[in-house]
């Protein structure tokens, strides 16, 4: 059962009041009902009259060089309107979130397997995969580069891409590398300061976001030459931005309007389907439709990147941390994508949660064949959270002392010193979250009913050889994009009398991904204008950039840009009354709006909104920034790189059948601060699921590549957790509010998938006395076969 | 070729099916019914559970001809009219729908749980939903809603679509 414990309420700014449906309640989805009816239109549920639907054929190579293509028998199959390749774009011919170095259609050579080679539209989807089929690419195949570290020593095996191709930031296959150096660094002087050291060397493997809507979008041809592309995406300014130069259109004949997203956590901030549908319905004249099967799902998004972690940790007797050094090394795969940005997390987040002395953390990404890594919930953090977790267990262990005391002792709060130099300045409750977690009563031991051993009822256990463990673990992850980015988004919130009732309404280009972002910006705009009927618009890019739906970010800085829009809208109806009634500055600095009227502080009703606006609509648009952010050195990693750091700590209470090498996690408390819950419900709703994506990297989820090619693209062979294999989640969240953060909100999205991975590694450790330090936890780790 | 069978309560037709099709595939792109969902198409993840003659399947695993003169009820046939199916309400009461993609299956599946069994254990509730994935959630309010669902039927309430197939 989840429960919520109401914290310090944060200070809201003196206008603003408690509505019905505002921020603080748990205010129902306006895209709820059309959901449980089956009525939400999702990415791959768009139809068009006289639609095509398109297809990409994909290379079953990891690392070859393209001889020659040959579409004559595909163009040939009847129903097939269209094969294009390389030589059809019209533009630019590459592309990258931030650095441009993927190819739209292959050109000379593959990278990755499932790289994209060409693109067909026909009338069935199935014509469209059975010309795909016939397509004859001429590969002369290569040893594939497998080996980050490989990759990084001397590219004995070439590189991946040629010197100087890209602007790659270092020569040969390094993506990106950021060192954080603290105090005197790890030296042997350091090291003498310590009375325990424990080092250990970590892995974790390539997990998938695994969305349940396939990547699948609509692109219909415009009359101005242009093109309107309807599409599950996170970021469309972000899209259009990289759709443009290929498909040699001005932005304003590149229209995108989000459709319903199905899930993305970081794996629909590359571009997938998005230029190929379009480069079709522009090619056919037609509207075409492409919808991602699971498998092509699987090879058309990023995967969070795998690593090998090599950690060394010094402590005192009496468990203070003296020394942290750690070297992260990333697999980024064929594709640059995010990989600088997740680089910067894993080494300024690498220690955790600590303060730590002397610090030296390096954090590479490198360019191999296998494939592409980017966003996922916890970007590079997760990662880390997973060594250094571990490694504060091995401590703990080696000092004799109970884990979570360790933890607390060493625990950031608010004023510590981070390795980057940045001082916390905002609640950093790592010790409470830790104690709140510890001290929640323990699940009941385990019961006869065989649904609830290790396995369930398939499995021929009755008991023996189980045994249980409890573990814990805590996270800290960066709220927003960090590092110097320029991270604005944009609102437009327009209020009007309708029928004699104020209506507002509020325009973003906020991907709505299934986090609640749009009941949130409808609860900011009650409870700034104390207007009850509140719509939102349609997310598209006919308003300014909100940035991505991703690094916890859109309640922070798109709610901050619907409250600064509201704020103007208020202005401007304040100042109507001053016009109109001839208010002083005085009278309305007294002044809120509520419940559809203009009252002053004692109650008095001042003038109704509707007569204020008198059938003109007041309409607003305003950009929101976060404080500035900076770019860390990149010799000693210092900078104020985050604007807001996130927390969650967890207990896990697993039973591990130790013969047949199998775990049920029994329960999975978290405990997390969320500044101020802007929607509790919400808010719940990301912890439980985070908290089930880092139990899935514990025990099951794994993108298995082996000589870089994929083996297991599928939910056959992909696992993530069914509701079986995820426990009930007791969560306590703690409102610490944020001084700098509007309402004092802390982004809530990532922490929770941070410590549930070691938390559940911790227990199974614990009932086990097994090492571990590799996730996922296979069973063949756990029996020793 | 043609397929002719009931969709919640309306005799249909499908014409041009190739016989590749799936079930899942006829009612999203021939007939305008795209609630049931299309996540992974091989019966893994039962965003498409639908009712055929009362049990519930994958239509991703039924060949559209195998429907033929038989009676299907998708999510779209669970709300009698404007009124929601208790099922439906209480998911979004319980805040159980984020993204939303997984919800008509769990939805039907819940549905067919409630109808065989009226008051599920949680055991029972993990078990009949255990071929529903979801992404989102961590399952946590899933189970709440269906045991919202299940204590309002206790509390006398009934289904006014019928907990079986209607036909």
């Amino acid at each position: 059962m989840a429960d919520t414990t109401p914290g310090t309420p944060a200070g809201l700014p003196h206008t603003t009041v408690s509505a019905p449906g505002g921020v603080g309640t748990s205010a129902a989805r306006p895209d709820g009902v059309l959901k449980v009816r089956g009525a939400f239109a999702f990415g791959s549920d768009l139809w068009h009259e006289d639609m095509l639907w398109g297809t990409t054929l994909r290379s079953p190579h990891p690392r070859a060089r393209i001889l020659a293509i040959d579409i004559t028998e595909a163009v040939a199959l009847p129903g097939v309107h269209a094969v294009l390749t390389h030589e059809d774009i019209p533009g630019e011919k590459f592309y990258g979130l931030e650095i441009t170095d993927q190819p739209v259609l292959a050109i000379d050579r593959v990278r990755y397997h499932g790289e994209p080679v060409a693109i067909v539209a026909a009338d069935h989807p199935e014509t469209a995969r059975r010309a795909a089929a016939r397509i004859a690419v001429e590969y002369e195949v290569m040893a594939p580069i497998t080996d980050a570290a490989e990759a990084a020593d001397t590219g004995a095996n070439g590189h991946v891409h040629e010197p100087g191709e890209y602007k790659a930031r270092e020569a040969g296959n390094v993506v990106h590398r950021q060192r954080v150096v603290a105090g005197l660094g790890v030296t042997d002087e350091v090291r003498a300061l310590a009375d325990v050291v424990v080092r250990h060397e970590y892995e974790v493997g390539m997990q998938d976001q695994a969305f349940l809507g396939p990547e699948s979008g609509l692109a219909v041809p415009a009359e101005d030459g242009g093109v309107d592309l309807y599409v599950a995406t996170q970021w469309m300014h972000a899209d259009q931005r990289q759709m443009c130069p290929v498909l040699g259109l001005p932005p304003e004949k590149v229209r995108l309007t989000l459709a319903g997203v199905g899930g993305a956590f970081g794996g629909r901030e590359d571009i997938s389907m998005q230029v190929h549908a379009c480069l079709l319905a522009l090619h056919t004249g037609r509207p075409v439709k492409i919808v991602y099967s699971r498998e092509e799902s699987f090879f058309g998004h990023v995967h969070r990147h795998p690593a090998r972690l090599a950690y060394e940790h010094g402590a005192t007797r009496d468990g203070r941390l003296v020394y942290v050094g750690a070297r992260i090394s990333l697999d980024g795969g064929a594709y640059a994508s995010t990989s600088a940005a997740v680089v910067g997390n894993a080494a300024s987040l690498g220690v955790g949660p600590y303060v730590v002395p002397h610090v030296a953390v390096e954090a590479a990404a490198y360019y191999t064949n296998n494939p592409p890594c980017g966003a996922m919930r916890g970007f590079g953090a997760v990662q880390a959270c997973f060594a250094y977790e571990s490694q504060m267990d091995r401590l703990a262990a080696a000092l004799g002392m109970d884990p979570v005391e360790l933890r607390c002792r060493n625990a950031l709060q608010e004023g510590s010193v981070l390795p980057t130099g940045q001082v916390v300045d905002a609640p950093a409750p790592v010790a409470e979250l830790l104690r709140r977690v510890r001290d929640m009563p323990l699940p009941p031991p385990a019961d006869a009913d065989p649904r609830n051993f290790p396995g369930g009822v398939a499995n021929a256990t009755r008991g023996e050889g189980v045994v249980r463990g409890v573990g814990y673990a805590v996270g800290v992850k960066n709220v927003g994009f960090s590092e110097g980015f320029d991270d604005y988004s944009t609102a437009r919130v327009r209020l009007e009398a309708v029928g004699g009732e104020p209506v507002a309404e509020v325009h973003t280009a906020a991907a709505e991904v299934g986090q609640g972002g749009v009941t949130v910006h409808e609860q900011i705009v009650r409870t700034e204008l104390g207007v009850g009927r509140v719509t939102g618009r349609p997310a598209d890019t006919g308003v300014g950039s909100a940035g991505s739906t991703s690094a916890s970010r859109q309640t922070y800085v798109t709610g901050g840009a619907v409250k600064t829009a509201c704020e103007a809208v208020r202005a401007a109806v304040f100042e109507r009354g001053m016009r109109r009634y001839g208010w002083s500055a005085d009278v309305v600095s007294g002044l809120v709006l509520t419940a559809g009227k203009v009252v002053a502080r004692d109650g008095l009703v001042v003038a109704e909104l509707a007569d204020l606006l008198d059938g003109a609509a007041i309409e607003e648009t305003r950009v929101f920034r976060h404080r500035p952010t900076r770019a860390l050195d990149p010799a000693t990693g210092q900078g104020f790189a985050h604007v807001q750091h996130t927390f969650c700590a967890h207990r896990a209470v697993v039973d591990v059948d130790t013969e047949l090498g199998l775990v049920k996690v029994v329960e999975l408390a978290a405990a997390q601060d969320a500044g101020l819950m802007v929607n509790p419900a919400a808010v719940l709703g990301q912890v439980h699921g985070g908290s089930a994506q880092g139990l899935g990297l514990a025990v099951m989820e794994e993108i298995v590549v082996a000589d870089a090619r994929v083996r297991n693209p599928s939910f056959t062979d992909y696992l993530i957790p069914t509701i079986l294999d995820t426990p009930p989640m007791r969560v306590d969240v703690l409102e610490c509010p944020d001084p700098h953060a509007p309402y004092g909100l802390r982004g809530v999205g990532e922490a929770s998938a941070l410590s549930a991975t070691p938390a559940v590694v911790a227990a199974i450790r614990a009932a086990t006395g097994l090492p571990l330090r590799r996730v996922p936890v296979r069973p063949e780790h756990l029996t020793g076969t | 070729m043609r397929v002719t069978f009931t969709v919640n309560g309306r005799r249909t037709e499908a014409d041009d099916v190739w016989e590749g099709e799936s079930l899942l595939y006829v009612l999203r792109e021939r007939l305008g019914l795209p609630g049931s969902k299309n996540a992974c198409e091989q019966g893994e993840c039962g965003s498409c559970t639908v009712y055929l003659d009362g049990a519930t399947v994958c239509a991703c695993l039924v060949a559209a001809g195998q429907a033929q003169g038989r009676d299907v009820r998708t999510v779209e046939g669970l709300a009698a009219g404007e009124r929601l199916a208790p099922v439906q309400q209480a998911f979004l009461d319980a805040g159980a729908v984020q993204c939303g993609f997984c919800t008509p299956g769990l939805l039907v599946q819940a549905h067919a749980l409630l109808a065989a069994t009226p008051r599920p254990s949680d055991a029972d509730i993990r078990e009949a939903l255990s071929g529903n994935l979801c992404r989102c959630t961590g399952y946590e309010k899933i189970m709440d809603a269906v045991r919202l669902a299940a204590g309002r039927r206790a509390g006398a309430e009934t289904d006014p679509a019928g907990a079986e197939g209607a036909s």
